[in-house]
Parts: structure tokens; C-alpha cells; sequence
């Protein structure tokens, strides 16, 4: 094999079953890769020693035949998910130091699956951001560059690192999370696949909370099939998360390479606003011919509650963060900057713990919950959240799954002035993919084409709750035909 | 009624009182964690990553307390909801790990009920219930180990409570102490909360206003927190509507604001508006799912209620004979109550209620022990009283009889045989000993007949002595009359 970091998970188990390669070989070529990229500061943490310790037990299981259904695949780790004896700060100054004493219910099934944990992953602070410039180690640098161009682009966010180190083949594969887009964003900037499952389908035990009513795990992968064989591991019901679903857990690979004729595709109107970036148009354009050709219906549907979306995000998340950002005061774990008094202890940890992004978002959200402010700001949005809930469960009426672009923009520059100075101009990144999060439905990233300065763009599939079998299945048309040339 | 009335000589005013009571729930974890609640552990020793606000954890709810709240709701007679849900309270403090208390708002699990409370002066009122939610306990924080620093134990912080707020009925301090008493009996009749204040696992929150007496308006009440005895409560109500009075009638004006109670002094004192000026930012809880309970559930906790202080007292006056005092004593703790009713089957109920409440409890005063420690069994208890009802001892060796057996824990038959107890009832040998007792006291005899009427008996007095205290009483004064003509 010339170049195990280019296996998919498919390829790889069967080489690995066929005993062509071995699991610390392919380990060993990850950590190779991960050192000669290293610039791109995908990784804030590297765990060679127990990635390669795990990747010996895999080759031992691969001896006797108990090889589990991702024995040996390397993966990295986004940093909000708190990993047993590893260091999870999600990339936050105020996590300093921290090694969990427990490991997320995620991360424990994707290990008891056989995976070998190549690190932990940048992402944007408490993953509150666009372009993962908000963490405390510093932006992850996008592995695309435009055409003729040196300049350094943003990887997308929060889930910035797991993307980048997927597209730059640092690991085979990642896990990210995402509370408003931030699996299928950075997926669509960094030309690779993610897909946010629906809400409740993987567990929240362990990882770091953000909005705790908007937060979903999911996979970030080299293509669909590795995006089904990692969901299928990670999903399912665990008594350690209430808001965790009962509902059985298919093996999503099932749903691939299926005839899609007669499949009902829905187009929203409202996601193709005056002033829709020609480039997203045509790309988005192109999704829908090929669907057509493969026989699927398309249909004009409605979200008209679209334009509400992204208030309402930024009053219910940091709300949410407000409160759930409450638990670092420096008393028990991660920095602590004394003070004279109680109050001054958690002023001082809190001001240089926190960066300026989470701040934004703890007034925000301190704000919207205050007496006086309640019924006008939280409770107005959860009203309106339930209206978009309602249009989406309208236009499933009418279609199978909706197919909408991923990101209003291909990826920007690294230190982007309009975003800087404004942080609504970063927020509206998060146009297209916040609904599905307020509706807690599953939605997907495929990449797609490529824009005119050669920047990766991504289309979205957003399925009915509990549906992910429809998104794998035209995803995994859409993948074939689209013929995306990876990095 | 409890009547109270504050007067002076400017006017007549009346108290107006409401309480809220935190009852910690007796289970055996905490309520949104696996953790133990056990008493008494080293510090930290019961804490869960759940409890300790750790990152990336998530509270689950324990079913057990849920249970309990539903149990509780149905003894104060009180609507159970259906539909409940959670919510956080945000404040930060040191013994809050998570920055917030999970708690109920909105939603409470309880709603409206009725707890009947009953006055010394043998008169019952309806205390209303406004509402009971489910939350966690926070953690204690320690301030006087070292001059410098705080300390945290979390081994409380998650244990579950319930909140109980009543609607302001109280009228007296008294009512508020006889609805404590109430409470606590009724709650441990359910065994939902072990009700002791001085441990902390009942606490009260006190809220008083005045007005002038016959007025029907609310004026601004004060708060005072966690009071910690019965008699605090009583104290705090009345020291605090006297100051509302004193206040009012020098022409000022009572602001709403939480007081501290002293216990030393019985005086409130305004606590600083930074301890307590808090914005709580209640939202619904968004890592617990609301809280949805089926009638075929709540009916199935309605079957396992046992029978409460109030309808136990009801059956012991009406179909044991008990007076409504003896009664009440009796039926405040289940445990007591449980031994008479053993005591009293198929013996004289009223005479074993007399006993149990006299000469058993003065025993087990005496020896500083616990009802369940007793060495008088509740059959031997009611055994005694038989004897006495069949005329086989009597009263007063019935006492001597008792005195042996809390002694020897031994039955009453053995005792009374052993000894020899058995009391006279032959005419002829009571006879025998009149005749002996009048013959060897020939003088008082004269002056008997004489007129002094009243060594009638002194008489009594040698005769019984004369038999050991086992002659029949109420045969030796017959007896005796008819000799001394």
C-alpha cells in the first residue's frame, strides 16, 4: 500500500482483515502525516503512545478474529468530547489542564468499536464560532488554497479541526459536533463529508455542553459509506442522557447505493434569496440535475419561517451557554485566578478564562433570560422555534428529504475584517444550517464543486426526524454523480 | 381558632403568615445522580461527577424521589400533575457546582392542597397548600475551619427536597407550630422525609405581614429564611409581626426584604440586599424531558398510602372509644400510635390509652429509652390492663405489677402468680380480715360510730394493708360499711 492516509474506512478494514497492512503501520503512517501537517493546527493534542498501543490490541483482535467494526481506524477526537486520562479544554484558556475522569458515551462506543484516538482536535472555544478562530490554541488553517493564492483560509467551524484533519488525511476520520451547522459547515469548507444526526440519536453524556437543546455529535469522514459505518456505531439510547432517543439504531450502510427513482426532493424557495451567491446557485443547481436524472422528484416546498432562524439561534444557545458555562468558576477544575473575595475569584477566572466570542455569548444569553426581558426574548424565540419546527414537518408532507446549500460562501480568509468587525457577518455562516438544529432534524454536507478561486462547496441534505436512511440514500447518489476530486 | 391579636393602644392588628418548608426526600441516591444520601459521611465522600458540576455531564432523574413527591402530594390531599417539567435556577455560589438549581418552576409536580392542624384548645383548622415542586439540595459551605478560607462539602449538593409552599392561612404562631407538627407526623407516616429540623432535613422559610384587625388587605411581607426549630418559627412570626406593628404605628413603612432570624436573641435583622438580591433567570431545564405521569401510576402510589395521623384518629375516637385529645396525643407518631393500637386489641382501649399515655410513657421517660427499646411488650401492656378489667388484680396492684415488668420485661399473668398477687374477692376471707382489723382497733371503731365519719378510710387503709393490697377495693368498702353499721 503506497498511501494507507488515503484509505477510506471501507478500504482499510479489508486490507487490515486481509492482514496487507497492520493496524500500527497504518497508525504509524497517520502519525507521520500529522507531523508533516502540522502547521495546519488541526490537533491541539497528539496521543501517539496510546494510539499506538490501541492500534497493537487492534492488530492482536485482528489475529483472533474479535475485530470490532472500526478495529483499528484512526481517528481524531474533537475536544469537546472529555476523554478518560486525555486532556479536553474545548479549546478553552478556563479548561486548562483538564483530564476527565470519565469518557464520553460517544467516544466509549466508537473505542469498544476498536477505533485507535490519534488526539484531540481543535474547534472553536466551547464551539462558539464560524471559523474556528475563537480557539484558545489559535485558528486551524483551511489544507485548500484558492487558486495562485498562499493566503490562509478559515477551515469553517466549530468543528474546524476535525474537518481540516480529515480533508489534510491526518486522520481517517473524526468526530465533530454540531449545536448550529458546526459539523456540516467546516465539512463543506474543508471539501469532506459530516452529517449531525437528529437530535437524541447520540448520546450527550460527556461531551461539553453548549446549547444543551441544540447539541448533536456526528461524524466528519472522507465520504458517505464512512459516515454511515461511523454513525451507526455512535448512535443509540443511553440512560446517562435523558433527551437520548429509544428509537433502534439501523446499520445506515444498508441505505447506500440504492435506486433513488421516485424519491420526493424538496427545494425551498426561502433558501434562494435575491443576492444568492451565483457560485452556491449553480452548485446547489447542479445537486438538484443530477437528483433529476437519477430519477428523483424534485418539489418547490416552503420554510417561510426561514428568515427567523437565525435570531432565534442567537437567543436560545447562548441562553442555553449561559447558564451551562455557569460551572466554571475556577473552584473545581481547569484555571483558577484567585481573588480577594469569592466574586473576585470567579470575575478574575472568568475574564481571562473566557475569550472574547463566549463572553458575547454569556451577556447575550444572561441578558435574554433576565427578569423583565424573559417573555420578550427566550420565550418569543421558543415560540418561533416551534413554527419552524412546523414547517419542516409541513414540507415533509410534500417530500422525502430537502436538498438546500450548505454555506451561504465558500471559506474566507483567515482574519476576515467584515467578520472581526462585526460579528453578525460571521453568524450568518450559519444561514442555512441553524433551522435543522432548531428543528432537530439530521442534516448532511456533501461536497459538491469546487468555486471559481478553487475553494471546496458543499450541499446540504436535510431529513425528517429519525431519517437518516433517506439522507445516506441520496446522499449516496448525489456522492457518485457529483464526482467531487478530494484533497 | 388560635386567636392572636397584637394590641396597643393605638389599634388591633393581625397576623398574616405563610410558610415554605424544604423537606429533604428520604431515598437512598440523590436526585439527579447515582451518589448516596447517607448522614453523617466524610466530607465529599458522597459526590457524583453529576453533583459536581464536572463538564459534559448530565443529570438523570431518580424515579424513587419522583415517587416520593407523588406520595407526599396525596397526603396533604393535594392534586397531583400530570404534566410537570424542570427548570433551572442560575445563581452562582460556592456549594452550587453547576451554577444553577435544577428545580421546578412553572410546573410544579403538586399542586393545591389541605393539611388540617389541631389547636390545644381542641379546635381544628384547614391550612391550605398552594403548591410542592421537586429540586436538589446545594452543597454546604464551611467558613469557620480557617480565618482565610472557605471550604465545600458536596456530600448534600443533589440530595432531593421537596418545597412545600403554603397559602398564607396563619393567623398565629401557634397555627404555624401546630402545622409543623402536622407536617412532620404526616411526612413520616409516609415515610417521604424523616422531618427533623435540628438535622437540617426540614427546613423553614418564614413570610410575615400584618394589618389592622377586620381589614382585608395584603400588605408587603418579609422573609425569613431557613428557621430551624418549631419554636424559632413561632418566635420569628410573632417578634416580626410586632415589628411590622411597632413600625407601622411610628408612621413608617415596611419594605419586602429577607430577614435572618436570630435564635439568640429572637430578633430578625435585615440581611444586605447582596445576599439576596438575586435575578434567578428560571428556564426550562433542557437536559431533563417534563415530567408526564399516568393516572394508572398516581392511582398505584394512591394504594400504597397508609393510614395517615388524621383518619387514624378519626377511627380511634370512633371505633376504639378514645376521646379527640387522647387520640391526637397518640396518633402524632405512627410508632406510638402503632404500639397502642397493638396494646389496645381486644382489651379496654380507653384503659390501655390511659396507661400508655400515664405510667408507660413516665417509664420510658425514666429510662431515658425509646419507644422500640420498651421492655414492656404492647400484648403485655394490654395482658395488664385485662387483669385489672377482670377484677384479677387490682389498680393499685396493677402498678406494682408494672414497675416489675419494666424491670423484667415479664408478662403480667407470670408476675401476678409468682408473687402470689391475685386479688381477694372471697366474701368470708375479706370478712375474716375486717374482723381482725376492727377488733385489734376497737377505739377508732368507737369514735367511727361516734360521728368521726372520716376514718371511714383510714379503715380502707388497714384492711388493704392487712391483705397485702389484694383485696377487691370496691368489695372491702362494702364490706366494711355494712360491719361498722
Amino acid at each position: 500500500m503506497s498511501d494507507l492516509v488515503k484509505l477510506t474506512i471501507s478500504e482499510a478494514r479489508k486490507a487490515l482483515k486481509n492482514k496487507e497492512i497492520s493496524a500500527v503501520e497504518l497508525t504509524e503512517a497517520f502519525l507521520k502525516q500529522m507531523e508533516s501537517k502540522r502547521k495546519l493546527n488541526a490537533f491541539v493534542l497528539e496521543t501517539p503512545e496510546i494510539a499506538l498501543e490501541q492500534a497493537k490490541t487492534s492488530d492482536k483482535k485482528y489475529q483472533n478474529g474479535t475485530d470490532g467494526a472500526l478495529e483499528g481506524i484512526p481517528l481524531g477526537i474533537k475536544d469537546l468530547f472529555c476523554t478518560k486520562g486525555i486532556r479536553t479544554t474545548a479549546c478553552s484558556h478556563i479548561l486548562d489542564g483538564f483530564v476527565p475522569p470519565y469518557e464520553s458515551t460517544v467516544t466509549q462506543k466508537l473505542l469498544d468499536a476498536g477505533i485507535t484516538v490519534l488526539g484531540k482536535l481543535n474547534m472553536d472555544e466551547f464551539a462558539m464560532g464560524g471559523s474556528n478562530e475563537t480557539s484558545y490554541y489559535g485558528p486551524v488553517i483551511n489544507p485548500w488554497k484558492a487558486n495562485n493564492s498562499d493566503a490562509d483560509f478559515v477551515a469553517g467551524g466549530s468543528s474546524g479541526g476535525s474537518a481540516a484533519a480529515v480533508a489534510a488525511h491526518m486522520c481517517m476520520a473524526a468526530t465533530g459536533t454540531d449545536t448550529g451547522g458546526s459539523i456540516r459547515q467546516p465539512s463543506a469548507f474543508c471539501g469532506v463529508t459530516g452529517i449531525k444526526p437528529t437530535y437524541g440519536r447520540c448520546s450527550r453524556y460527556g461531551i461539553i455542553a453548549f446549547a444543551s437543546s441544540l447539541d448533536q455529535a456526528g461524524p466528519i469522514a472522507q465520504n458517505v459509506e464512512d459516515c454511515a459505518r461511523l454513525l451507526t456505531v455512535m448512535s443509540g439510547y443511553d440512560a446517562k442522557d435523558s433527551t437520548s432517543s429509544q428509537k433502534d439504531v439501523p446499520d445506515f450502510t444498508q441505505f447506500l447505493n440504492q435506486d433513488i427513482r421516485g424519491l420526493k426532493v424538496g427545494i425551498p424557495a426561502e433558501y434562494r434569496p435575491d443576492g444568492l451567491n451565483a457560485e452556491i446557485a449553480a452548485c446547489w443547481d447542479k445537486g438538484i440535475e443530477i437528483l433529476k436524472a437519477r430519477g428523483a422528484e424534485i418539489i418547490d416546498i416552503s420554510l417561510p419561517h426561514t428568515k427567523y432562524a437565525l435570531a432565534v439561534y442567537y437567543i436560545l444557545a447562548p441562553a442555553e451557554a449561559s447558564s451551562n458555562l455557569a460551572r466554571y468558576d475556577g473552584l473545581r477544575f481547569g484555571l483558577r485566578v484567585p481573588g480577594e473575595h469569592l466574586d473576585n475569584m470567579y470575575i478574575n477566572t472568568r475574564s481571562e478564562g473566557f475569550g472574547k466570542e463566549v463572553k458575547r455569548r454569556v451577556m447575550i444569553g444572561t441578558y435574554v433570560l433576565s427578569a423583565g426581558y424573559y417573555d420578550a426574548y427566550y420565550l418569543k424565540a421558543q415560540k418561533v422555534r416551534r413554527l419552524i419546527r412546523n414547517d419542516f414537518l409541513e414540507a415533509f408532507k410534500k417530500c422525502d428529504v430537502i436538498l438546500t446549500p450548505t454555506a451561504p460562501t465558500d471559506a474566507f480568509a483567515i482574519g476576515d475584517k467584515s467578520m472581526a468587525e462585526n460579528p453578525i457577518n460571521m453568524w450568518l455562516n450559519d444561514v442555512f444550517t441553524v433551522s435543522v438544529n432548531l428543528a432537530g432534524l439530521p442534516g448532511m454536507n456533501i461536497p459538491a464543486a469546487l468555486s471559481a478561486r478553487g475553494l471546496p462547496l458543499g450541499l446540504q441534505l436535510i431529513g425528517r426526524s429519525f431519517d437518516e436512511a433517506t439522507i445516506f440514500k441520496a446522499a449516496s447518489a448525489l456522492e457518485k454523480d457529483i464526482c467531487f476530486v478530494r484533497k | 381558632m388560635a386567636e392572636f391579636i397584637i394590641e396597643t393602644p393605638k389599634g388591633k392588628w393581625e397576623i398574616i403568615c405563610g410558610l415554605e418548608i424544604h423537606c429533604q426526600i428520604i431515598s437512598k441516591s440523590k436526585i439527579y445522580s447515582g451518589a448516596s444520601t447517607e448522614f453523617g459521611a466524610d466530607a465529599n465522600e458522597h459526590v457524583s461527577f453529576v453533583d459536581a458540576g464536572m463538564p459534559g455531564m448530565l443529570p438523570t432523574l431518580n424515579k424513587y424521589c419522583v415517587h416520593q413527591a407523588v406520595k407526599t402530594g396525596i397526603g396533604l390531599k393535594a392534586k397531583i400533575n400530570k404534566y410537570s417539567n424542570f427548570a433551572r435556577k442560575n445563581y452562582f455560589y460556592a456549594d452550587l457546582p453547576q451554577g444553577y438549581q435544577i428545580t421546578q418552576y412553572k410546573y410544579p409536580i403538586v399542586g393545591e392542597g389541605k393539611v388540617i392542624i389541631d389547636l390545644p384548645d381542641g379546635s381544628a383548622r384547614e391550612i391550605g397548600i398552594e403548591r410542592m415542586h421537586i429540586e436538589q439540595d446545594a452543597g454546604k459551605s464551611i467558613h469557620d475551619i480557617d480565618p482565610k478560607k472557605s471550604f465545600i462539602d458536596l456530600n448534600r449538593a443533589g440530595v432531593g427536597l421537596m418545597e412545600i409552599v403554603t397559602k398564607p392561612d396563619f393567623r398565629a404562631p401557634e397555627e404555624a407550630g401546630a402545622f409543623l407538627k402536622k407536617l412532620r407526623s404526616i411526612l413520616r407516616y409516609l415515610g417521604t422525609c424523616d422531618g427533623n429540623m435540628d438535622e437540617g432535613s426540614m427546613r423553614c422559610d418564614v413570610n410575615v405581614s400584618v394589618r389592622p384587625l377586620g381589614s382585608n388587605e395584603l400588605r408587603t411581607r418579609c422573609e425569613m429564611k431557613n428557621v430551624n426549630s418549631i419554636k424559632f418559627v413561632m418566635q420569628a412570626i410573632e417578634n416580626e409581626a410586632r415589628r411590622h406593628v411597632e413600625v407601622y404605628e411610628s408612621g413608617g413603612e415596611i419594605v419586602q426584604e429577607t430577614r435572618q432570624f436570630n435564635p439568640a436573641t429572637g430578633q430578625t435583622k435585615a440581611m444586605r440586599k447582596k445576599e439576596f438580591a438575586h435575578d434567578y433567570r428560571y428556564f426550562p431545564e433542557p437536559d431533563l424531558a417534563p415530567l408526564v405521569l399516568t393516572d394508572e401510576y398516581i392511582n398505584q402510589v394512591k394504594s400504597e398510602i397508609p393510614e395517615l395521623p388524621d383518619e387514624k384518629k378519626e377511627r380511634f375516637v370512633t371505633k376504639l372509644g378514645l376521646t379527640p385529645y387522647d387520640a391526637i396525643v397518640i396518633c402524632e407518631n405512627k410508632e406510638n400510635a402503632d404500639f397502642f393500637e397493638k396494646a389496645a386489641a381486644g382489651h379496654d382501649a380507653k384503659k390501655v390509652a390511659n396507661w400508655f399515655m400515664g405510667d408507660f410513657f413516665a417509664m420510658l421517660n425514666e429510662k431515658k429509652i425509646e419507644l422500640k427499646d420498651s421492655p414492656v411488650s404492647p400484648e403485655n401492656l394490654g395482658a395488664l390492663v385485662e387483669l385489672v378489667t377482670q377484677n384479677v388484680i387490682n389498680g393499685k396492684t396493677a402498678k406494682d405489677v408494672f414497675e416489675i415488668m419494666a424491670e423484667t420485661g415479664d408478662a403480667p399473668e407470670k408476675i401476678v402468680e409468682e408473687k402470689g398477687l391475685r386479688q381477694v374477692t372471697d366474701t368470708g376471707a375479706i370478712e375474716a380480715v375486717i374482723d381482725q382489723v376492727l377488733e385489734a382497733n376497737a377505739d377508732n371503731v368507737a369514735a367511727y360510730r361516734g360521728g368521726k365519719q372520716t376514718l371511714f378510710g383510714w379503715f380502707v387503709g388497714q384492711v388493704m394493708k392487712a391483705s397485702k393490697g389484694k383485696a377487691n377495693p370496691a368489695m372491702v368498702n362494702e364490706l366494711l360499711k355494712k360491719k361498722l353499721g
